[in-house]
């Protein structure tokens, strides 16, 4: 396979976002006919790296250079890399629902015949293309009728219109069943054997494993190494260590522990997803929690940890199947947002501005704004009462603001979080659910978070904690979960968890699950 | 609390005058209300400010400025409102009817016409709410429904309302007490007001000098108090030194007492909070317990009901309920809402900004007529303003500062937060918060 002739060179690319290197340095070389695995961590820079090479961010906006085919290249979008042959299959398909399939790959576009659109001859070529990706439906269905699997060879079949060369397809199989996986994973080596390279971003080890010809493996926005899959004799652990390779460093607070009883429990817990009936975005999960322990909850991106953390949250998330909840020894029945929060739960959101703030507000609003009940008579709020307490979560969590009037869309992203973790904290929670509690946050507000979570463990409360971040787990949780598919596949104490252990777990189907 | 004594003693740059953001634009708005005035006054040769014009002003729109109230919490929570014209109107026929033809007396005949707008309002509400049909759409079907709904009930003639039921549309306040030359009711509100602005200022003071961190110089409070009182004052001379029998007009009393209780309800009370934050990110709302379905079926509720006393007020100053009643007033209302800054996205907005705004759409409309400019222009010039002023805040706010009108006012912050990174990126760093102020004290 290394005898193939380069067909694409990234040379030292280098991106920056204000105040982050998201990309530095990285090279990337494709040969004509392989199979490209690219390896990470969330957040490691492979997204960002498929952005520059098709044009998402134009030339310029990076530093470094890209030869496809002997030349150089400079894309200004999305159109002149596809002009020039490739092609980005994203994660979030970019197919119109309500337009067929037709439709939706000649998008943008269109065959014309004097100067209307040539459907007829769009229709036989869609038949052709169709046929090409393996799919014998009518190209009049509309796209909003076929099922995830299918749409994804619809956007290969788009690309393929495009007479594309390289094709990036970024977690294709990620919500894809086992046999539509198959299939595709089957199509991208029949594109090979035709001369189409495919640069692939995947999670899935095992089908890296399977179908990859080279891999190469992005940490911190850096290349850490490109492999040849046969040659080197790579496996999954060889892949793992390679994404988690980094020492631990000192990055935590110092913390001592105090774990008492179990006392919140959550068993069979079976979710739906809230579109597509037939997919379990939670399948029979168990999970317990002891007052004063944080429980990491771990998990690669689409693995299922916010849909289970937020259907357990008043059942905000999907349709609910089957489960329980258990506290203090007694079921609890949480049907809304509003009984979860009665019952001492509280749920920090990933997602800061679309899901944990109402960024109109200023920061006192904000920080009664999960139970006002709290500081009202009546339905009469208290505006001094407001005034003290939230001066008071500025103080003790240290929100950098000159007043708690500020608003806070003009907070930095670890001042923001303060702010929503000082919203749940006013609730008086027993549970507290943090939800990639340190994304987007810089180094010190990073340790300063940290250093609540703790206190609050350290309160009795229990923390269930979900992140991306095997370091961040490793060095906070006391016990953690592996999350795979909806599907909790391990649950390993802290002391005895390695990157590599949770990585193994992360990215496979595991039947033992040991309880405490 | 001796932590925040330093940042109370530290100059006070971009002092404000309100309590809250959303004060800022309203005083811009202030400012171009005053400024019209004065421009009709001048034009007008003081026609604009005599007695028995701001009689006519408030008895003329005090029922637009009632829906505009019920139209900035539904604007807050996201919504729109197209029926209320209909709504006013459906309501004034059927409470003319229920006099004319049941006998009603016109005390439980008020009653009924609330509890119709209840009816109507649990309805609409059922369908954006419950549904989730968009209140554009349910309120257009509204719109048909009701302004039909009138012309069926009053088979498109006029129903004549009694005597007493006048009383709420072109009644004032009685004369009282010994003769002064003045109406008597009239100067006692007036001078209460005066004292209530004295009285509200001292204790905003007294609660910033024991909590907030910000508080506003003497001489601000002083001049903003002497100012308001000023304006209070010789507003109540010209209203009680008009012609005699004429006063304060009791719609206007019915009008400021909603202004009082809805700025209440909206500002310091769990479900006006429930509002704003319903419109202003119904994800992170939900996600905080808060009942959005309930929110906005409220809301289109009490828009309804505020219709309907619209419409009856209406009626009462036209003394019948006709076929016409209340065209177009739902452009009127939403026009004063947006040019008292509410924002289209929802989230923003208050009820006095929406009276101001509701004010100088009034005044224009009033002074324009005065100076015998052809209704052809006045709806031209009323176009043109409602463009402009919702255009020049739009147009600021896409260029990163908060609003022009809020650059009069504020000079403290630094100019907006640099555009956020693309979304799959951490956003780093401490931009807009790292001032020095701050460092001192911490």
């Amino acid at each position: 396979m290394l005898n193939s002739p380069v067909i694409l060179e990234m040379r030292s690319i280098t991106k920056e976002f204000p105040g982050v290197k998201a990309l530095s340095n990285v090279s990337l070389t494709v040969r004509a006919s392989e199979i490209h695995a690219i390896c990470g961590e969330n957040g490691a820079g492979k997204s960002t790296l498929m952005k520059v090479l098709s044009g998402v961010y134009p030339y310029g906006s990076y530093s470094g250079d890209i030869y496809f085919e002997g030349s150089e290249m400079r894309f200004k979008d999305i159109r002149s890399s596809e002009t020039a042959g490739i092609a980005i299959i994203h994660q979030e398909l970019a197919l119109i629902p309500e337009l067929s399939i037709t439709e939706n790959i000649f998008l943008g576009n269109e065959p014309t015949r004097w100067g209307s659109i040539d459907w007829v001859g769009a229709k036989r070529t869609a038949y052709e293309l169709l046929a090409r990706v393996g799919l014998r439906d009518d190209p009049d269905t509309l796209i909003k009728n076929i099922g995830v699997g299918k749409q994804q060879l619809v956007e290969i079949a788009k690309a393929l219109n495009k007479s594309v060369k390289v094709l990036i397809l970024d977690e294709p199989t990620a919500a894809l069943n086992e046999a539509d996986s198959q299939h595709l994973l089957d199509l991208i080596r029949g594109l090979k054997s035709k001369g189409i390279s495919s640069i692939m971003i995947s999670h899935k080890l095992n089908e890296i494993e399977q179908v990859a010809d080279s891999i190469t493996i992005i940490r911190d926005g850096l290349a850490i190494e490109t492999l040849d899959i046969a040659a080197d004799g790579v496996n999954e652990d060889r892949i793992i260590r390679g994404m988690v390779g980094r020492s631990l460093e000192s990055r935590f607070p110092e913390h001592t522990p105090t774990i008492g009883p179990v006392f919140f429990e959550v068993r069979d817990w079976t979710v739906q997803h809230p579109q597509v009936a037939e997919r379990l975005v939670a399948k029979g999960s168990n999970l317990t929690v002891r007052t004063g322990e944080i429980v990491g909850i771990a998990g690669l991106m689409g693995a299922g940890r916010t849909e289970l953390a937020m259907s357990i949250f008043g059942r905000s998330y999907g349709t609910f199947i089957s489960g329980q909840i258990f506290k203090d020894g007694t079921e609890i029945e949480l049907r809304n947002v509003g009984e979860a929060i009665e019952h001492g739960l509280a749920y920090v959101s990933e997602d800061r501005k679309a899901l944990g703030l109402n960024l109109l507000d200023d920061i006192k609003r904000s920080v009664v704004s999960a139970k006002l009940s709290k500081i009202s008579a009546g339905p009469v709020v208290n505006d001094a009462k407001e005034y003290a307490i939230a001066e008071e979560y500025r103080k003790n969590l240290r929100i950098k603001t000159p007043t708690v009037d500020m608003g806070v869309s003009k907070l930095s992203g670890g001042n923001q979080q303060k702010v929503v973790l000082a919203k749940w904290m006013f609730t008086d929670p027993d549970i507290l659910i943090l939800d990639e509690p340190t994304r987007g946050i810089d180094v010190g507000a990073k340790y300063e978070i940290y250093g609540i979570i703790q206190t609050l463990a350290a309160q009795g409360k229990g923390v269930i904690l979900i992140s991306s971040e095997l370091p961040e787990l490793l060095g906070l949780a006391d016990r953690i979960y592996t999350i795979f598919e909806g599907a909790i596949t391990d649950c390993i104490d802290a002391a005895d968890a390695d990157p590599e252990t949770l990585m193994k777990s992360m990215t496979s189907a595991r039947k033992k699950v040991r309880t405490i | 609390m001796s932590d925040t004594t330093p940042i109370a003693t530290k100059p006070s740059a971009g002092r404000r005058f309100g309590s809250g953001r959303n004060s800022i634009r309203q005083f811009g708005i202030l400012f171009s209300l005053i400024a019209i005035i004065i421009f009709f006054q001048i034009l007008t040769d003081g026609l604009t400010l005599s007695s028995g014009n701001l009689i006519n002003l408030v008895s003329q729109y005090s029922y637009i400025l009632i829906l505009a109230i019920g139209m900035v919490m539904v604007i807050i929570a996201g919504h729109i409102d197209l029926s209320v014209g209909s709504v006013a109107a459906f309501c004034g026929i059927v409470v003319a009817s229920s006099m004319e033809d049941w006998n009603f007396p016109w005390p439980v005949a008020i009653l009924f016409g609330l509890v119709v707008g209840a009816l109507i309002g649990a309805w609409q509400g059922f369908w954006v709410a419950y549904i989730g049909v968009p209140a554009f759409i349910v309120t257009l079907a509204g719109m048909l429904i009701f302004r039909g709904g009138n012309q069926l009930i009053g088979n498109a003639n006029t129903v004549p309302v009694p005597e007493g039921f006048t009383t709420i549309g072109a009644g004032y306040l009685p004369e009282v007490g010994p003769s002064t030359g003045y109406n008597n009711l009239t100067l006692l509100i007036g001078f209460l007001i005066a004292i209530a602005i004295v009285a509200r200022e001292w204790r905003a003071r007294q609660v910033q000098k024991t909590m907030h961190s910000e508080s506003v110089p003497l001489w601000a409070s002083v001049v903003k108090v002497g100012l308001l009182d000023a304006v209070v004052i010789y507003a109540t001379f010209l209203f009680a030194g008009g012609r005699v029998g004429t006063s304060f007009p009791v719609s206007g009393i019915i009008l400021g007492v909603l202004v009082l209780l809805y700025s209440f309800v909206t500002r310091n009370t769990i479900l006006g909070r429930h509002v704003y934050a319903v419109g202003g990110n119904k994800l992170a709302a939900e996600l905080s317990g808060v009942n959005s379905r309930r929110v906005n079926f409220l809301v289109m509720m009490n828009m309804a009901i505020l219709s309907s006393l619209a419409g009856m007020i209406f009626v009462a100053r036209a003394g019948a309920s006709g076929p016409q009643d209340g065209l177009s007033w739902e452009l009127d209302a939403i026009a004063a809402v947006f040019i008292g800054g509410a924002a289209v996205s929802g989230g923003i907005g208050t009820v006095i900004g929406s009276i101001v705004g509701g004010l100088v759409m009034a005044v224009l409309n009033n002074g324009l007529q005065l100076l015998g400019v052809g209704s052809d222009l006045v709806q031209i010039i009323k176009g043109m303003v409602l463009l402009a002023a919702v255009g020049v805040d739009v147009w600021n706010k896409s260029q990163g500062r908060p609003s022009i009108i809020g650059l009069l006012t504020r000079n403290r912050r630094a100019p907006g937060p640099p555009e956020p990174p693309p979304a799959v990126l951490p956003t780093a760093g401490t931009p807009a918060t790292a001032q020095p102020a701050d460092r001192a004290t911490n």
